[in-house]
């Protein structure tokens, strides 16, 4: 037997999926936040039985592909929990009527129960179970409430006679339920209703979004150059003579130098040594994840408090005009933290269309919180000058490409048609769950490849082969691009890792104008190998081919057109 | 009178009289309990061609304006 998870959109049935099994997944406050079936494990009975977090559907007349998978599996020996929104009781209750017409035990987790009392909304939950014939139990998922019943229900549960109504006679028995079981009273708007209208409508809601998306990136700043200059960098100058005496131990030769890499002045530089335990460890905890753990707990902020699909609406329109939906704000924001997650929830977008043209978009011209770091390492003594020119490059690239891709690709975008999930005050105990989550991942992407990185290029060196790639790039370097040909050996770096990649453009003691092409050129040329892998799963080869072609076009255009104009 | 959702006042209600478009435009609608004889409010119109959002048994649904042009209301008196 398995248990499958089903209800509308943003309902909540990650949260109880997590609350169920004990595995965290990544839950916000926006609908599809779940892309592919998620699974675990529950004990019922002294037996584990499989659970099954499906994503969110509005029908079993499959019109989507999570719609299609759904209704597959409801044909199994299995057992449903339906997930519904108690605040949106009538529109939920369609999917459960449906539900009913299959031959499968079904009982109904009203999620939600605390936020119904606050709309004025009362429920009749004794007779709500005598209409539809199926235990019903209110549940506060997120802080576990009513858990307990709810699974205590389930080992009791039937099958449900089989019943079978036409769309007229489901909505006119949804029809007859509202009325029998839910009051509401009318009320003032609280504050955050209020809210609400203020950041939708366009008037007041520009200049929210603004001072938002401004505040975000100067308290990302904030925080990561905070954690770098008050906890990072002190612990690294901990161990600083415990890699002195370490490389004085190794003396010099292969091993030196793949392990604490070549020393700059006759001391180890953290940055440029590049070598396995010093520019190996440094770069990732001490330059970037700071800034990637400041990334995620401000996004997760406005995840949670359901801001993004008002963000969504307002830029609707632009988007529109690049191919895409405003929903695609998503994978960008997601791809400021990691490309990675940015190419996986493409997947919120329905068309193929749609998918192409915000992979792409992303790939390019959205650097992921990595490499942003090592940028404002870089190119922050500068002060706005250098960081303005890099990010209004990349704005406009994103802008233009977009653009032209919407022009040239045949079809249109479909309309949008979205659901706004109320605020939530964000619940910080899962705030600080998908932080964990997410610095988890990003160490378990990051080291292995920072490491395997410095390792490679080490070797390369010793075998010579930088030189020789360092030549052969030569003309494209020096004469497009304006940067000495010895860049060449960070493009390679960068297949790999793009935040080591700008670190060893260091040591070449670049100018202004250089540093910053060379930061547009390795964020727009080709995605990290990670972003590679999942581009091909999520678009399929033929249009990660195409994809690759825009992008070395297109950095070749920008970096020439840049070089002229600087 | 009937008049086209688009039509409808920024903060006014209105119930919904017809929709055009096939029956996957209805399901699709329906979806998000958008259907004839719903109550909706008008949130707000995005300029230049943008969604307007709705607002549907205390809900926000943004909908592209080529769809709001196939819903037709009538206004509460």
């Amino acid at each position: 037997m398995k248990i499958l998870l089903i209800g509308n959109q943003n309902v909540g049935k990650s949260t109880l999926f997590s609350r169920l099994t004990g595995i965290n997944v990544v839950i916000s406050n926006y609908p599809g936040t779940t892309v592919e079936l998620k699974k675990g494990r529950i004990k019922l009975d002294k037996k584990l039985e499989e659970v099954i977090d499906v994503p969110g559907i509005y029908n079993l007349e499959p019109t989507s592909k999570a719609e299609e998978i759904a209704t597959k599996m409801l044909k199994d020996e299995n057992l449903v929990i339906n997930v519904v929104d108690a605040t949106n009781l009538e529109r939920n209750l369609y999917l459960t009527l449906q539900l009913l017409e299959k031959n499968i035990p079904v009982i109904v987790a009203l999620n939600f129960w605390n936020e119904i009392k606050h709309k004025g909304i009362s429920i009749d939950v004794k007779k709500l179970e005598k209409m539809l014939n199926i235990p019903v139990v209110p549940i506060v998922a997120i802080t576990g409430q009513g858990i307990k019943k709810l699974v205590s229900q389930l080992k009791k549960i039937k099958a449900h006679p089989r019943c079978k109504f036409n769309d007229k006679e489901k909505w006119a028995k949804i029809g007859k339920i509202i009325k029998e079981v839910q009051r509401i009273k009318p009320r003032r708007h609280t504050f955050l209703e209020k809210l609400e209208d203020l950041s939708i409508k366009p008037l007041t809601g520009l200049p929210i979004a603004i001072l938002i998306l401004a505040f975000t990136f100067w308290l990302v700043r904030f925080i990561g150059e905070n954690l770098i200059l008050y906890i990072f960098e002190p612990l690294f100058n901990l161990y600083l003579p415990i890699a002195t005496y370490l490389s004085n131990l190794l003396g010099s030769g292969f091993i030196h130098n793949v392990l604490i890499g070549t020393l700059i002045k006759g001391q180890i530089d953290y940055v440029q040594s590049m070598g396995l335990l010093t520019t190996g460890l440094f770069v990732p905890f001490s330059m970037v994840l700071p800034y990637v753990f400041a990334f995620y707990l401000v996004l997760g902020f406005l995840e949670d408090s359901g801001y993004l699909p008002r963000l969504a609406t307002l830029v609707d329109n632009i988007m529109h005009k690049l191919g895409m939906h405003g929903l695609a704000t998503i994978p960008m924001l997601l791809g400021l933290g990691c490309n990675v997650s940015g190419a996986l929830s493409v997947r919120i977008l329905e068309t193929k269309r749609q998918r192409f043209i915000a992979a792409t978009l992303m790939a390019i011209a959205i650097p992921c919180m990595a490499q942003m770091a090592m940028v404002f390492g870089l190119l922050g003594k500068y002060g706005i000058k250098g960081l303005g020119i890099f990010f209004i490059t990349l704005f406009i690239v994103w802008l233009g490409l977009g653009f032209l891709l919407n022009k040239v690709m045949k079809g249109g975008t479909p309309e949008t048609f979205m659901e706004i999930p109320p605020y939530r005050i964000p619940y910080l105990k899962s705030l600080v769950k998908k932080l964990g989550m997410r610095i988890r991942s990003f160490l378990k992407e990051a080291i292995p490849f920072v490491l395997l990185g410095v390792l490679i290029i080490n070797i390369l060196y010793a075998l010579g082969v930088i030189d020789i790639i360092s030549k052969i790039a030569a003309p494209v370097m020096v004469n497009i691009l304006g940067l000495p040909k010895e860049a060449a050996t960070s493009l390679i770096m960068g297949f790999l890792r793009k935040d080591v990649a700008i670190g060893m453009l260091l040591p070449l003691g670049l100018t202004m104008k250089q540093l910053i092409i060379a930061s547009v050129v390795l964020t727009m040329y080709f995605p990290c190998v990670a972003t590679f892998v999942i581009l091909f799963k999520e678009l399929g080869l033929r249009d990660l081919i195409k994809s690759t072609v825009v992008m070395i076009i297109s950095t070749l255009l920008v970096g020439g057109v840049l070089n002229f104009l600087l | 009178m009937e008049i086209l959702l688009l039509q409808l006042q920024t903060g006014k209600k209105a119930k919904i009289k017809r929709l055009e478009g096939g029956y996957s435009f209805q399901r699709k609608l329906a979806s998000l309990n958008i259907r004839v004889g719903k109550t909706i409010k008008k949130v707000t119109t995005q300029p230049l061609g943008g969604p307007v959002v709705i607002e549907v048994d205390n809900t926000e649904v943004t909908l592209g304006m080529g769809m709001a042009m196939k819903i037709f209301v009538e206004i509460k008196k």
